[in-house]
């Protein structure tokens, strides 16, 4: 299990400088009062949201409502500029060593994948365990083989990115985010890229994921997984959080117009 | 909860928070600022004094020059020369009216939406050379010649350029074809001809033009010095042009290729009229590459005894009548060459964005 | 025989209409004029040649040159061979290319990289460098480092001093020359041994990097170790080294190392060219990494030097060295440009002066060709094989 002795050391290390209140877990993700603008656009508006340890979150929303936008803030991607952002007890500010440690903490998976295309995929997903976590080559392997062989393609780990399809592409990456062994994880529409015969093992994978425990934050259109696992499905429209309700009361009695109108788009297709 | 009319915190952008953004970000940042700036600093405001504030504009010969300044008055004078070479004053109205043609037939291109202005493009790639070529040498339609040997300066630039990027053009195309062809000999020759000429400098090739070329031909037959060196800039830049085409022709889909072949075109008209087309268009903007590195070698004639722009201001800064000019001569050089090239690689950017979102949408 | 067989299948086309004929034919037809004009050709020159009094053949590489060069790095006078001639050219000409490689690469990286910079300042100074430059003739900016820079240098006796040692005046730039003495042999072998110790330290730290993840600060310390350990034996050794310093001897300087104001012109401006050109493939070829890869690299928790170092830079290489290598071959092939200030290289010597003398035109130019041809061969060659080793594999 990686070298959890002198991570613990450094995480807290930072934490107690970033903050004071420890103790009582209120929350592992909390966002309060956060907004962001590009240039005068206000992207995102008042967002508060707080995360318990083991939650799965769907976000879902039309297009260009700050989905993306809001998960990308919370491992720092992009910049907040008012308001809070506290992951597993640390606050992002411009500090860097605190940005470092939340993304240490916090994996992501892209709508188009971003393998590295010059490492094989083995590589990929050695890379960050060895040179952040500092595990030695041989851990580094054995570990990657197993989250390989737990999203189903360890016969590829020899084979470049570039050689594999789109969805064993998507897994691939899943398994590189894992390797890190994160406390989080984030999705940005992982399926969206993906052939619809694809989808399905993305999927089959994210909900094994999800029934393991993990702490998971999806931007997804994918209303079916919604369903299935998620705690809470997150409507967002114009960077604002319009609706928020566990996903029995979200699809079968939204309370906003604006969702009303959403779900009744995304269901007529 | 309606549109929000919050405004981002750090809104308003006063100079000092963009210098803190944009120079002194971090330690280094500032350090480089500093270092830079101050080299900038010094180096710019002696630089404007010399060519400028004390330089001289006016007068008649070098006593008027003061020597604290640029002493622009020897361009001035010599301008003629610069741009003519030895073409006798009286009859450089034909050339004026080539300058006059080449302007009308090629600014047009760098305005949008001027009027049929890919006819104008044509007309200076083929009306414009046969007006010249009875123009310039003359000897005909009761015009007087002047000899090859007196055409020099910026107008000789312009000859060698155009003549060898129009001349290669064609040369181009069939070596591209032949190094695409099926024919493994066609195929070979064409590679061995590409590659032999891509290899050497431009230099050797001049010098094996103005040496060996006589050597070649049949005795009591010849070329003049000018001819020659076109002869071998435009063998040397049509190894060139070709790989450019065959980039263009590359990048044409085989389903191109195999519709014209399914609608029964012979290998002539499948390249004429289907795929020459679209990868000549595809390859403009390499084209306009390669011309503006031709037009900044076409300098090199000046070693095989040929006036080029830079040859006449070359053979006049060592001029004893006047001092020192050698930095202003060169400095007018590099002001004309840098005008052409930098604004034809501007328009080449452009034509390549705008090639780059055609094929996307 | 071939139309023989073509005619007696049943359905076969008229042989004029079978592709294959026609383009035998065509073959045929290309080879057969290749072959009238290169007759043509050896002909007409043979016959000129003859009626001009000059001798054929590779003989003239014996005969004696008969004139001074005024640098070489082959020992060289002037009752040497034509022979020894190409290769004062060849080598000098390899000389001035080595070290425009060098200065351009270093100075095109640093350009490019400051392109990308996020201080306005210095973004906007590299883009000016670069657009200033590369519209520029190359001969011209030869021309303005010799004539106008180097050649208004005072002469010899106003020399520029630099602390006493170094001088630089309109005969070129002199600079002391280390002499080794006795003891120097300790600083070799100490310099020798950091060598290897540096190798050893690499390898133990992977290794050790393989085993328990802990990852050594391997550059720092053999920086540290490549400087300590021969500054410690040249001290310990008594500092056995001594510089002939230039003096001023006549009208000009004598002892040290001279470097000619033809090299130095013609060094400058090839490298400040080049760099320029190279600072544009830099560039673009950091752009072309993606912002996802950052982006991902980043989302793993690599920092930002190792996002660089790991990602960034083995796939913007991938993209910048196949234009740098042609660069490198541009360089090379404008070096030629020698000739028209007087730097005696290949093309200066060999293709200038030795084919004045003996005018054996169609020798001397093929030998010149096959010396560039080769170069450029090789590297291509060389180019391809890294293209295979490195491409990124696709399905
Ligand atoms: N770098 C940027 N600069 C300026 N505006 C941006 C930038 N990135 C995103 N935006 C704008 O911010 C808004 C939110 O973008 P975001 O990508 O978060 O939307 P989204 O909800 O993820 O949409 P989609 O479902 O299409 O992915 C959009 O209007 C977009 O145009
Ligand atoms: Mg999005």
């Amino acid at each position: 299990m990686g070298n959890p002795m002198t991570e613990q050391t450094q995480t807290s290390e930072v934490k107690s400088s970033a903050q004071g209140e420890t103790g009582k877990n209120p929350g592992i993700i909390r966002v309060e009062g956060m907004h962001k603008w590009y240039g005068d656009f206000h992207v995102l508006k008042d967002l508060n949201l707080t995360v318990k340890q083991g939650e799965r979150i769907v976000i879902c929303g039309p297009s260009g409502s700050g989905k993306s936008t809001f998960i990308r803030c919370i491992n720092r991607l992009e910049e907040h500029q008012q308001g809070k952002i506290i992951v597993d007890n640390v606050e992002l500010t411009d500090d860097i060593r605190h940005i470092d440690t939340v993304r240490r903490e916090v994996g992501m998976v892209f709508q188009h994948f971003n393998l590295f295309p010059h490492l094989t995929v083995l590589e990929n997903c050695c890379l960050s365990p060895i040179w952040v976590r500092k595990v030695p080559r041989k851990e580094a392997e054995a570990s990657a083989m197993e989250y390989l062989e737990r999203v189903k393609i360890p016969d590829q780990a020899h084979k470049f990115p570039g050689q594999l399809s789109g969805g064993q592409q998507q897994r691939v990456a899943i398994a590189r985010a894992l390797c890190m062994k994160p406390k989080i994880m984030l999705f940005d529409e992982p399926t969206s890229a993906l052939d619809p015969e694809m989808i399905k093992e993305v999927l089959d994978v994210m909900i094994e994921l999800a029934g393991s425990g993990m702490t998971m934050l999806c931007v997804t259109h994918e209303m079916g997984f919604a369903k299935t696992v998620a705690d809470r499905v997150i409507f967002m429209d114009g960077g604002e959080i319009v609706e928020e309700a566990p996903p029995h009361d979200f699809f079968s009695n939204p309370q906003e117009a604006r969702t009303q109108q959403f779900l009744k788009q995304i269901l007529a297709h | 909860m309606t549109e929000s009319t919050m405004k981002p915190p750090k809104k308003a952008l006063t100079p000092v928070k963009w210098m803190r953004e944009h120079l002194f970000s971090t330690w280094y940042n500032s350090l480089l600022t500093v270092v830079v700036g101050y080299l900038v600093v010094t180096s710019v405001g002696p630089l404007l004094n010399w060519a400028l504030f004390d330089a001289n504009f006016q007068g008649a010969d070098a006593s008027d020059c003061s020597g604290a300044g640029a002493c622009w008055l020897f361009i001035s004078q010599r301008l003629n020369f610069f741009i003519y070479g030895f073409y006798p004053d009286e009859l450089q109205w034909r050339v004026d009216i080539m300058f006059l043609l080449l302007a009308v037939a090629f600014v047009p291109q760098f305005i949008e939406r001027f009027p049929g202005r890919k006819w104008f493009g044509i007309f200076g790639m083929t009306g414009l050379p046969v007006i010249g070529y009875f123009l310039i040498p003359g000897g005909n339609f009761g015009l007087e010649t002047v000899e090859s040997t007196k055409w020099g300066g910026l107008m000789l630039t312009l000859i060698l350029a155009y003549i060898g990027i129009l001349a290669s053009l064609p040369i181009g195309v069939l070596l591209a074809l032949g190094r695409r062809s099926e024919m493994p000999i066609i195929r070979g020759l064409s590679v061995v001809f590409i590659e032999v000429w891509r290899a050497v400098p431009l230099i050797t090739v001049l010098f094996m033009a103005s040496v060996m070329l006589p050597l070649f031909l049949p005795e009591g037959m010849n070329f003049e010095k000018l001819m020659r060196a076109l002869i071998g800039i435009t063998l040397w830049q049509s190894a060139y042009m070709a790989e450019v085409i065959r980039g263009g022709l590359q990048a044409i889909p085989r389903g191109q290729y195999e519709a014209a072949d399914a609608l029964g075109l012979g290998y002539w008209k499948k390249m004429g009229l289907v795929v020459l087309p679209q990868a000549l268009k595809l390859v403009i903007p390499g084209i306009v590459n390669t011309f503006i590195s031709l037009f900044k070698d076409t300098t090199l004639v000046l070693i095989i005894g040929l006036f080029d722009v830079l040859g006449t201001v070359q053979s006049t800064v060592t001029d004893p009548a006047w001092q020192n000019v050698a930095v202003e001569g060169y400095v007018f050089v590099a002001f004309c060459f840098w005008i052409f090239c930098f604004g034809i690689s501007r328009y080449s950017q452009n034509l390549e964005r705008k090639l780059d979102t055609g094929h996307k949408t | 025989m071939k139309k023989q067989t073509i005619d007696s299948k049943p359905a076969g086309p008229k042989p004029w209409y079978d592709p294959r004929v026609r383009s035998l034919f065509f073959q045929i037809l290309a080879i057969a004029a290749v072959f009238w004009a290169g007759w043509t050709l050896v002909e007409n020159t043979l016959s000129n040649m003859e009626s001009r009094g000059i001798s054929t053949g590779f003989g003239f590489l014996d005969e004696t040159a008969g004139f001074g060069i005024i640098m070489s790095l082959v020992p060289y006078d002037s009752t040497m061979s034509y022979g020894r001639t190409f290769w004062v050219g060849l080598t000098n000409t390899l000389l001035v290319s080595a070290m425009g490689i060098i200065a351009a690469t270093l100075l095109g990286f640093i350009i490019g990289v400051a392109r990308l910079s996020s201080n306005w300042l210095v973004a906007k100074v590299s883009l000016f460098y670069i657009e200033v430059i590369r519209n520029i003739p190359l001969l011209l900016q030869i021309f303005f480092w010799y004539f106008a820079v180097l050649g208004a240098l005072p002469s010899p006796r106003q020399s520029i001093e630099v602390g006493g040692t170094m001088f630089l005046n309109n005969r070129g730039l002199y600079v002391p020359e280390p002499l080794t003495q006795d003891g120097f042999g300790l600083v070799w072998g100490a310099l020798l041994f950091a060598i290897a110790a540096v190798v050893g330290i690499r390898t133990w730290a992977k290794k050790r990097q393989l085993a328990t993840g802990q990852i050594f600060p391997t550059f720092k310390v053999s920086v540290a170790i490549l400087v300590v350990l021969p500054v410690l034996a040249y001290f310990i050794a008594g500092s056995p080294l001594e510089w002939d310093v230039p003096a001023l001897k006549g009208f000009n300087f004598g002892g040290g190392i001279t470097i000619i104001p033809e090299l130095a012109a013609l060094w400058l401006a090839l490298s400040l060219y080049t760099a320029s050109f190279i600072a544009e493939i830099v560039r673009s070829g950091i752009l072309s990494v993606s912002k996802g890869q950052t982006e991902a690299s980043k989302a793993l928790g690599l920092p930002n030097g190792l996002t660089l170092r790991l990602v960034v830079i083995p796939q913007a290489m991938r993209v910048i060295i196949p234009p740098l290598t042609s660069q490198y071959l541009n360089l090379a092939k404008n070096s030629s440009l020698a000739t028209a200030i007087g730097y005696p290289d290949l093309v200066a010597v060999f293709m200038g002066t030795t084919l004045n003398q003996t005018g054996q035109a169609v020798e001397v130019v093929a030998i010149t060709m096959a010396v560039y041809l080769t170069i450029s061969l090789s590297i291509s060659l060389l180019m391809n094989i890294y293209n295979r080793a490195v491409a990124i594999k696709e399905r």
